[in-house]
């Protein structure tokens, strides 16, 4: 087996010798330059399609404004329902009939894992795509690849670096959703907490069949914690916040930001079930008075006036959109004319401290050759009851 | 020690939840021999139906009877006009209408009520923790709506002529026919019934679990490893095994064989159930003569 691998590798690496030698230019006319994309525009995870429009919004401004590099950008975005096999079968059509130069913000852990082999093999560049999962920074095996928000590793290196700033001796109890996505808080911590992991904290897993998770959130108030870090999904989220709080422990409480809906978790758990609890932020809330004459959130009001003018403003899908297309943006000006496969790929690992509209301020978005993590800084934040309140400053993720 | 009571009395609320869906299916299975793979979907589509009630402004329990009265007739409808063509189909041919009617409710529901998680209101919601933080309010009224039903069921099978009637119906349809029971008619009832119950279970499980699409999928095998485990043509075995599944869940998962394995566990009760004793702890053992 091991040597049919091998053979197979040495081969695929045989056919790639002669591509490497020159830059390869596809998706490129002198007029267009064409972006592939899936979303899922159907299916359970349908309310992330607003991602996809408000990606097609913000090229459609680019166009209006001239393109970039003398061309117009042809965003081609299909459906993939959030289901890999799909995404496969899209990718297939985006890169092989549609011929597209790039990827681009691709949505889904499970999608993305199901085609990321495909785009390596074929050195197409995947970019900035629209999950937290942590193995978009594996530059060194998967260079065509790379994320945009902050990973959930580097979240919970970011809880566990404030944690133990608060309490030193801190015993702490993490409850994770057993799959790529859980895992990725527990190295996050481990990171943090070293060779001292073990003793400090006890874990606890769930699956996502688990009808409840009250009997983790039980086993893990019996460990003694002081500390509670739950890396869960909305519905297991909310399961947790109102269990804790009805079994009357007290820990400090941090949330995987993904569950901070205030519709989709903090309210049905009971709003006031969750005060205390920690999360973190990257990103300006766009229905916070706070930033009402914040230049960048003038000018993505006004884009979204214009370009999408039957849009929810309240939905944040519109700005993660905004955010990572800037980012897209600054890539390709920054290509000067030079489309290749390989260019583009330099460029995005060629980055620095580059400012988005609506990231906090401080945040700022870097890439290097050996670092594919675009965001690595987030701010906490804290549940009055009513909404998500920040403090303190901004904190980098763990050097790792 | 603490940890232990705590984990038994969380084993025991879960359980509950696993013997109401039990009890469900049961019922189908009492009625017309089948296990119905859609019962959850269904009971989790009752239950969007009172929570559009009870937002429609109808006090708790006006919602809960009227639910009742829609879900049976869901039950009744879904059997006239989806499975009485199949009367004389194969079991697969069958399992095939479940799994499609499994598919068509859980999508017409993320279509309708949308994916997001809804809290659904308890009636016996109580602000104080009882017993320290143990139990909640809402575990012990829906423990105990549970016993209810379940008593409901053993008089209706047991003294009622319609009970008696149904029960014949599912046990040998050409002998009833003979007799003069509508064998057509009591399977829908059975139905009905079932649609009834999974009703009642969905709204006691969705204040605990949260409303969605999906609320029942983990649920049903549990419940079936429950059903099972007591007996697939017992309702009080089904109960009792509901509740020992939940406990057995709760107690391995914690100290046996950790949280990774508890779906397992349901799977392996299954599996030692249909390989010992097939017909549960307090089934009735049937003997044909071949």
């Amino acid at each position: 087996m091991m040597q049919r691998r091998t053979l197979l590798a040495s081969s695929a690496a045989l056919l790639a010798v002669p591509r490497l030698g020159h830059a390869v230019t596809v998706g490129v006319t002198a007029t267009e330059l064409k972006i592939g994309n899936f979303m899922p525009y159907s299916g359970p995870a349908s309310a992330y399609g607003v991602i996809g429009r408000g990606d097609a919004a913000f090229f459609k401004m680019v166009n209006d404004q001239g393109g970039v590099g003398g061309r117009q950008i042809n965003f081609i975005s299909y459906d993939d329902g959030y289901s890999p096999p799909r995404a496969v079968e899209q990718t297939r059509r985006l890169v092989e009939q549609d011929h597209v130069a790039l990827l681009f913000h691709t949505l889904g852990t499970p999608s993305n894992s199901a085609i990321v082999r495909y785009t390596n093999q074929r050195r197409v560049p995947h970019l900035f795509l629209a999950t937290g999962a942590d193995k978009w920074g594996n530059y060194q095996d998967t260079p065509w690849t790379i994320g945009w928000q902050p990973s959930y590793r580097t979240e919970a290196q970011i809880y566990a670096k404030y944690m133990l700033e608060q309490k030193p001796n801190a015993k702490i109890a993490l409850l994770y959703q057993n799959d790529d996505f859980g895992k990725d808080y527990v190295t996050g911590v481990k990171d943090v907490l070293g060779s001292r992991f073990d003793g400090m904290v006890t874990t606890a897993s769930y699956e996502v069949t688990d009808p409840t998770v009250d009997s983790q959130v039980v086993s893990l108030r019996g460990s003694g914690a002081d500390v509670m870090v739950t890396a869960a999904t909305p519905k297991f989220a909310a399961q947790t916040i109102r269990k804790i709080h009805d079994i009357g422990w007290h820990p400090m409480h941090f949330l995987s930001n993904v569950s901070i809906s205030i519709a989709a978790v903090m309210r049905p758990a009971g709003p006031e079930r969750g005060i205390g609890i920690i999360t973190s932020a990257y990103q300006k809330d766009i229905t916070d008075a706070t930033w009402a004459n914040d230049p960048g959130m003038r000018s993505w009001r006004e884009w979204m006036r214009k370009y999408l003018p039957e849009g929810d403003i309240t939905d944040s899908g519109y700005a993660t959109a905004f955010n990572a297309s800037t980012t897209m943006l600054q890539v390709l000006k920054q290509c000067e004319g030079d489309f290749s496969r390989e260019n583009i790929m330099r460029q995005v690992a060629n980055l620095h401290d580059l400012e988005v509209p609506l990231l906090l301020p401080g945040i700022k978005v870097n890439t290097s050759p050996t670092n594919f993590h675009p965001i690595r800084q987030m701010q906490l934040q804290k549940w009055s009851g009513e909404h998500w309140e920040r403090f303190g400053d901004v904190i980098e993720g763990a050097n790792v | 020690m603490q940890g232990l009571a705590h984990q038994l009395i969380a084993g025991i609320a879960t359980g509950g939840i696993y013997a109401s869906v039990a009890l469900a299916l049961v019922m189908i299975y009492q009625s017309t021999h089948h296990l119905n793979f859609a019962q959850g979907e269904m009971a989790t589509f009752s239950t969007y139906i009172a929570l559009t009630l009870i937002q429609a402004g109808l006090p708790y329990w006006v919602a809960f009877a009227a639910t009742l009265v829609i879900s049976f007739g869901i039950g009744v409808f879904t059997e006239r006009i989806l499975l009485r063509p199949m009367h004389n189909a194969s079991v697969l041919a069958n399992v095939g209408v479940f799994i499609g009617l499994l598919l068509v409710f859980r999508n017409a529901m993320g279509w309708m009520f949308e994916y997001t998680i809804k809290s659904f209101p308890s009636p016996f919601e109580s602000d104080t923790p009882l017993l320290g933080g143990l139990v909640s309010g809402h575990e012990l009224g829906s423990t105990a709506v549970t016993l209810v039903v379940l008593g409901l069921v053993f008089v209706f099978f047991r003294y009622t002529k319609l009970g008696l009637a149904m029960r014949a119906a599912a046990f040998n349809a050409s002998s009833s026919k003979l007799v003069g029971i509508r064998v057509g008619w009591m399977l829908a009832l059975g139905w009905g019934l079932a649609a009834t119950i999974g009703a009642i279970a969905g709204m006691m499980i969705a204040p605990v679990v949260f409303l969605e699409p999906n609320m029942m999928l983990g649920i049903l095998l549990y419940a079936f490893a429950g059903a099972l485990l007591g007996g697939i043509d017992n309702p009080g075995g089904a109960v009792i095994g509901g509740f020992a599944v939940g406990v057995i869940e709760n107690l391995g998962g914690a100290y046996l064989v950790g949280t990774e394995l508890k779906l397992t566990l349901a799977l392996v009760i299954i599996i030692c159930v249909l390989l010992v004793k097939p017909s549960g702890l307090f089934g009735r053992v049937v003997q044909s003569r071949v």
